[in-house]
């Protein structure tokens, strides 16, 4: 039995390059169970993080009793990480809410579901008869199953026809579907899980995939252990187990100041250009934009950048040798570069690199744009992220034709007038009274958005309409005055999508607690109390279930990139999850995009014209179709510009928030796993050895740090990060402490900025100052497994679980990967020449 | 040869329309992306007044002084709430319209001279001006229907 806290990643099964990764199948069960008292496994997959690793749900006397990972999935061979072991079905007996709440007299209290949708649907008439749409605004989930985002989608757009909805994949993920917008003209990821098993160097940009994605990296590891390693390179401010895994394979680590990744990438492009590792050939037939990038990037020397970063000009000039001369590259992003400053930009950046050594579409040499949460794709795709369902173009008038024929609905109902609305410029009309109806799913807005002060000023105004989804009573449920129960994971019937874009079923494993409600069956339910109609009088949301949405969502998807038309309830049962796009024509998903070279960036196809990087303005179609695109991919540019918020006399350090293996978002789930929440119970404030010195401060003492917005008061962890730069995690909030302060949370500190493009809000910059308040008495709560380790070890206990998951390395063979085809499906090819 | 006399308009508009979206910026602090964006826009603008001086080293500049006659006045103040914006944003969009106007005629005129180095200074603020235009626009459009229909 192995210790999966003490252990995150499990036993190592080393593989070769090219070799398949070998299957390793990992079970927990509840204390005292052994496999034999299982009644039932019921297939499903991982919701803690974006990887969205096959399992089986344990069932005995309709109850969740455990989880083994499934060993013929392709994306993660049997393995479960932590949160999955531990934290994916201990939460659903806890504290969950049962029965719907209203408030009377300012307080909740318990009430049945005819009462309060009754509410919701009577102050959802008056606002649409006095102002009309625009009062209302929804805010959803990366959490929720494909059929409840797509019907969502469709009451929004179709039924009442608000551009106010988004979810909190603008939190997290915005900026990956942006980039890859920007760069090939749609969302999509073009590489896959299976390009970690035959690269030579692999990029880590702004990615602690060591605890964020923690399957993904026991491939890595996997590798790593193997006979012909790749070489590792990460940029993180701190020194992650990525970082000390990139210094062990001989690559580097570059540790930028937060706000300034453009500079960096301009810079690494610059080199690759400098030092002749383009592939010309492959620039010239697949890209449009190299004059521009070249003259953009031209001033940024490795020592001007050097400058600009606070690193190594030589460890810059050593990052782009490997980048250049490496013959397989894979590249990850995420929120090192998603929540940082020029976010879309930088990571348009990294597409650029591969672009110009034409890195993609073929093993080994790909491009993760990875997400956060595990459904991020399905929101995206669906539509209930603001954008057109089917990755369909606001600005293209045939694409809004096309859903409006779906739909039987006057096209003019369809918001197109505008980009959607994202979640910040949401908030912004809540706060100023124009919003004043906000339906809230799946998502804890009053821990996880910026600036936390003014978030609960915006929920708690009286003109503001709040209804909260959830399985429990959060931080935000408190200021609702609907809260509706929620069915969550294993008590609900559904698809999702992970971060390569592999669909999985999770079937219903045992009944949600008391009256919850599938988050589908609520949005039925809304649809019909409001009798939304079609332009012949029938019901606009025709299914009725989970498989009949997914029907409707399949025939929305037909022809676009993410096609689903070859997939079923019953072919994702038993086997795999395949991913699309999934036709006829390949009935066996698509495991990589775009291996000849060709992209969805013809005019009639592309999900966006694109935008100016710098300010966010628009292509217009006539500019964008003027530029011929056809299929090449752009590579765009941008200047590096300083960030909106920057260290100051009185705030002399640059705060970046961030999270740690064992929980996920804001704990409603993990937070009440026992183990996990042993292994990371409370916040802490990670400082580097020389500034906890220069203040004075000793491990485990007790210190503030404090923005212009708010305040946040934890332990100090002595840690191992760069100089100048205080980490505090995330997760924490206010729905497990005593007290009525609000100095727990790290969004306290953030601020209310976002990315011009992808309108990804920027968590990592904010300008702090750090007091000591007392001495300590004990270590940090902070987990020393992770990037959070202390600097000096001496006195501070392991952190350690118990030996209470079996690793089953087995002799099975590994599933085979999906096949790439040589065309993508559904990207129209240039005309030939001549 | 009037050139001298577009190229003190050209001057003018430019300082004028810098001047106007730092005031824009600072107006709306409530909404940051338009802070934010109208100061990195000043900056750029003023990069193009620094563009074209040595142009006027070589030309010169005559500098009209009636208000009226080939001279945009500044903005006065800011406005405030939903509508108060779109309407700043409004006024930005015609001061930079007349600067990108303003760099099209001297433009004709640097053709006419066989004039290189100007030619090259008129294609990269023109790029620069269209940048402008095309963020105010965008944002116009995303504020107009709230404003106008929902706000209050």
């Amino acid at each position: 039995m192995s210790d999966r806290i003490a252990d995150i990643w499990g036993t190592r099964t080393p593989h070769a390059k090219d070799a398949p990764w070998p299957v390793r199948v990992d079970l927990h069960l509840d204390d005292g169970l052994a496999e034999s008292d299982v009644d039932q496994w019921v297939q499903s997959a991982c919701v803690l993080c974006s990887n969205g690793c096959g399992c089986d749900i344990a069932v005995r006397d309709g109850r969740v009793v455990g989880i083994r990972g499934r060993a013929g999935d392709v994306v993660n061979h049997g393995r479960l990480g932590p949160k999955g072991l531990y934290g994916s079905w201990q939460h659903l007996g806890e504290d969950r809410l049962t029965r719907p709440l209203v408030r009377r007299g300012g307080v909740l209290v318990e009430s049945d579901w005819d009462t309060a949708m009754d509410l919701v649907v009577r102050r959802s008439r008056e606002l649409l008869a006095e102002v009309g749409p625009l009062s209302h605004g929804f805010y959803t989930s990366g959490q929720l199953f494909l059929e409840e985002y797509y019907t969502l989608a469709v009451i929004g757009k179709a039924g009442i026809g608000t551009p106010h909805m988004d979810g909190n994949t603008r939190l997290c993920t915005a900026t990956a579907a942006a980039a890859m917008k920007e760069s090939f003209g749609s969302d999509g990821q073009p590489g896959s899980c299976t390009d970690v098993d035959s690269c030579d160097a692999l990029f880590l940009f702004g990615h602690n995939m060591a605890e964020t994605q923690t399957v993904l990296w026991s491939r890595v590891l996997d590798r790593l252990h193997g006979p012909d390693r790749p070489v590792v390179v990460a940029v993180d401010p701190r020194r992650t187990k990525v970082a000390e895994a990139a210094v062990a394979s001989g690559g580097v680590h570059l540790a930028p100041l937060p706000g300034t990744n453009q500079a960096l990438m301009n810079g690494l492009v610059r080199e690759v250009i400098a030092n002749g590792w383009v592939d010309r050939d492959y620039v010239d037939a697949h890209t449009l934009g190299y004059d521009e990038l070249a003259v953009t990037v031209e001033p940024c020397t490795p020592e001007h950048v050097a400058g600009i970063c606070r690193v190594d000009p030589d460890d810059l000039r050593r990052a782009a040798r490997v980048f250049g001369t490496s013959d397989r590259v894979l590249s990850t992003v995420l929120q090192g570069f998603y929540q940082s400053h020029q976010a879309t930009a930088a990571s348009c950046q990294v597409n650029n690199l591969h672009l110009l050594r034409g890195l993609i579409g073929r093993p080994g040499c790909g491009i993760l744009q990875m997400n956060g949460q595990p459904t991020a794709q399905n929101t995206r795709e669906c539509g209930a992220d603001g954008d057109l369902p089917g990755f369909r173009n606001w600005d293209n008038p045939g694409h809004v034709e096309q859903l409006a024929r779906l739909w039987n609905v006057d096209p003019l109902t369809i918001p197109h007038w505008a980009p959607p609305t994202h979640a910040m410029q949401i908030w912004r009309y809540a706060e100023q009274g124009s919003i004043k109806f906000l339906w809230i799913s799946g998502t804890n807005p009053a821990v996880s958005l910026p600036e936390l002060p003014r978030i609960r000023e915006i929920l708690a105004r009286e003109d503001l309409f709040v209804v909260v989804q959830d399985g429990f009573l959060t931080e935000t449920a408190q200021y609702a005055d609907v809260v509706l129960p929620a069915a969550l994971w294993g008590e609900k019937q559904g698809t999702f999508t992970n971060v390569n874009r592999t669909v999985h079923l999770s079937e219903q494993a045992v009944a949600p607690p008391g009256q919850a409600r599938s988050d589908l069956d609520v949005f039925l339910d809304y649809a019909r109390r409001m009798d939304f109609r079609d332009r012949d009088g029938e019901p606009l949301v025709k299914w009725h279930d989970p498989e009949g949405a997914f029907a409707a969502w399949r025939e929305c998807s037909r022809g676009r990139l993410c096609d689903y038309t070859g997939l079923s309830y019953d072919k994702l049962r038993g086997g795999s999850g395949i991913p699309w796009p999934c036709d006829e024509d390949h009935p066996d998903g698509c495991d990589r995009l775009y291996a000849d070279g060709v992209f969805p960036t013809h005019p009639d196809v592309c999900e966006d014209y694109g935008h100016d990087l710098l300010t966010g303005g628009t292509t217009s179609p006539e500019q964008y179709k003027a530029q011929r695109p056809d299929g090449r991919a752009f590579l765009k540019a941008a200047e590096y510009a300083p960030p909106p918020e920057q260290p100051s006399a009185d705030y002399p350090f640059v705060c970046t928030t961030g999270r740690t293996a064992y929980h996920f978002h804001t704990r409603t789930k993990t937070g009440r796993s026992r183990r996990l929440r042993r292994a990371a119970p409370e916040p802490w404030v990670e400082l580097s050895a020389a500034d906890a010195a220069a203040l004075g401060v000793r491990e485990g003492d007790l210190v503030r740090v404090e923005s212009p917005r708010g305040r946040v008061e934890a332990p100090a962890r002595v840690g191992r990060g760069r100089d100048g730069v205080v980490f505090v995690p995330f997760h924490y909030g206010y729905w497990d402490t005593g007290g009525d302060g609000h100095t727990r949370a790290a969004n306290e500190l953030t601020l209310t900025e976002w990315d011009p493009v992808s309108k990804q809000p920027l968590f990592k910059v904010a300008a702090v100052r750090v007091t000591k308040l007392a001495d300590g008495t004990r270590p940090a709560p902070a987990p020393t497994t992770t990037a959070s380790a202390p600097h000096d070890p001496a006195g501070v206990p392991a952190t350690a679980g118990e030996d209470d998951v079996r690793e089953d390395v087995t002799p099975t063979d590994p599933p085979a990967p999906p096949p790439t085809p040589e065309r993508t499906p559904n990207v129209p090819h240039p005309a030939s020449k001549g | 040869m009037h050139l001298a006399t577009y190229l003190g308009l050209l001057h003018s508009s430019l300082t004028t329309l810098a001047d106007a979206f730092r005031q824009v910026g600072q107006g709306h602090g409530d909404e940051p992306d338009v802070w934010h964006t109208c100061q990195v826009l000043a900056g750029r603008v003023d990069r193009q007044t620094e563009a074209l001086l040595p142009v006027v080293r070589r030309y010169g500049e005559h500098r009209e002084t009636e208000p009226e006659r080939l001279h945009a006045t500044g903005l006065e103040s800011t406005r405030g709430g939903p509508v108060g914006l779109l309407r700043d944003l409004q006024d930005l969009y015609t001061l930079a319209g007349l600067a990108d106007i303003t760099w099209t005629v001297v433009g004709q005129a640097a053709q006419g001279l066989r004039d290189r180095e100007l030619l090259d200074v008129v294609t990269s603020c023109e790029q620069d001006t269209a940048r402008q235009l095309t963020w105010l626009r965008t944002r116009i459009k995303q504020a107009a229907p709230q404003a106008l229909i929902a706000a209050r």
